[in-house]
């Protein structure tokens, strides 16, 4: 039982994969990054938390991407754990996640990437609700996009500063 | 002619939850474990709801008041992402206690959107909690692939194996992309595609969400666990590769 954060890490130091920031380095989009707790505090602590910086470093360049204040292992959950996103307390748990919305803010990124899902769509929510417009990814959309492999209907949760970026195969747009 | 003596504590319930905090602190600790301290409380994002908070929690099952405690919602919007259990000086495991008090409540009364959704991957083989069956797994799979194959011929020969024995890696997959955004599962196989890796999806138990978990139902939970053990076992895979 493994995490894949930790094998995009593997896969980019023994050069199997080998993504490029050159895509960011004008373009200086920030990026900040949701510590799953089921993953990091839960399961494999802070060296997956690492694996998974070093593989996002490598995507979008060292300098553009600024870490929230706790994070890893000390991280806030967002809110979107443990069954809240169906639990039907759609109030509460916008309450909840006030804490995780500001971090995000104060990191002044305009991409959260969010490995779970349940992260994903709370952070997604609480974009919206709090209005800080911030556009939450999975890294695997960030990956293929530093592999210059991202097709234009792999977009979904890029905005639109990011949607005609380094596109591959654009002519297959739907 | 005088009545026999009163017998003092007759009257006195006794505390069921009680007995679990005992449960749940550390070895050879006790209720004092606990310093009051409110480390758990002030990192916790569920502070405050509901006029709860983690240390009252605990204070409230120390004390005996499992009825109040039995009717809280918190427990509900406590996401038991173990911070406080993180930070606690004496290791008391408050979603332990948080669980324990889940499974609890009669099963009918618990947040019905988990149950369904329990309840739903419960039905099926996939273990799916949006209820997507083997075929149209298979179906969206291969129907996207194909499609990827042809737009992007410097994948044409990318795979997306489904039950492919003997494969390194054995993926689990969250429902909500094969469900509403089927071209979201594409990343990721390239990513594996072109990193050389052998993978494969099971035609069953390939869900990657566990509700059954969520809502406390520990024998379901359990099930869903066997049932992809099973899977990997049977197809000999290596490694269970969490994708998110």
């Amino acid at each position: 039982m493994k995490n894949i954060y930790e094998y995009y890490a593997k896969w980019i130091r023994e050069g199997k994969l080998k993504p490029s920031s050159d895509w960011n380095k004008d373009l200086k989009v920030k990026f900040t990054l949701q510590d799953p707790c089921q993953i990091v505090r839960k399961s494999f602590g802070d060296a997956i938390a690492e694996d998974l910086r070093y593989a996002l470093k490598a995507c979008v360049g060292e300098e553009n991407f600024i870490d929230m204040t706790p994070n890893k292992s000390n991280n806030y959950c967002c809110g979107g754990g443990g069954g809240f996103l169906q639990s039907g307390f759609k109030e509460q748990r916008l309450e909840y996640g006030r804490i995780k919305d500001s971090q995000i803010k104060e990191t002044g990124a305009t991409y959260c990437v969010a490995g779970c899902h349940n992260c994903h769509a709370q952070i997604h929510e609480l974009s919206e609700h709090y209005e800080g417009h911030y556009q939450v990814v999975h890294f695997w959309t960030i990956l293929c996009l530093a592999l210059g492999i991202l097709g234009p209907n792999e977009r979904t949760y890029l905005g639109d500063d990011l949607k005609g970026v380094n596109v591959f195969h654009p002519e297959s747009e739907m | 002619m005088a009545e026999g003596a009163i017998k003092l504590g007759g009257k006195k319930k006794k505390s069921t939850i009680m007995d679990m905090v005992k449960e749940i602190l550390p070895d050879g600790g006790n209720l004092n474990a606990c310093l009051t301290c409110g480390a758990c409380s002030s990192g916790c994002p569920a502070t405050g709801l509901e006029g709860m908070d983690a240390r009252k929690f605990l204070r409230m099952a120390a004390l005996g008041m499992d009825e109040e405690i039995m009717k809280s919602n918190w427990p509900w919007m406590c996401t038991m992402c173990q911070r406080c259990i993180y930070v606690c000086p004496m290791k008391i495991d408050i979603p332990q206690l948080i669980f324990n008090i889940r499974s609890r409540r009669p099963r009918d009364q618990r947040p019905k959107g988990i149950v369904a959704s329990c309840d739903m991957a419960m039905k099926g083989e996939t273990l799916s909690a949006m209820g997507t069956s083997v075929e149209d797994f298979q179906f969206v799979v291969e129907d996207v692939l194909g499609e990827y194959q042809e737009a992007q011929p410097e994948f044409a020969d990318m795979e997306a194996p489904i039950d492919k024995k003997g494969a390194e890696f054995f993926l689990n997959q969250n429902s909500r992309e094969p469900v509403t955004e089927p071209d979201e599962m594409v990343p990721l196989w390239k990513i594996l595609h072109t990193a050389g890796v052998s993978w494969t999806y099971g035609s069953k138990a390939w869900a990657a969400e566990n509700y059954c978990l969520f809502i406390a139902d520990t024998e379901n939970w359990k099930k869903m666990l066997h049932q992809q053990a099973d899977m990997v076992h049977e197809l000999g895979c290596k490694t269970y590769l969490n994708t998110e």
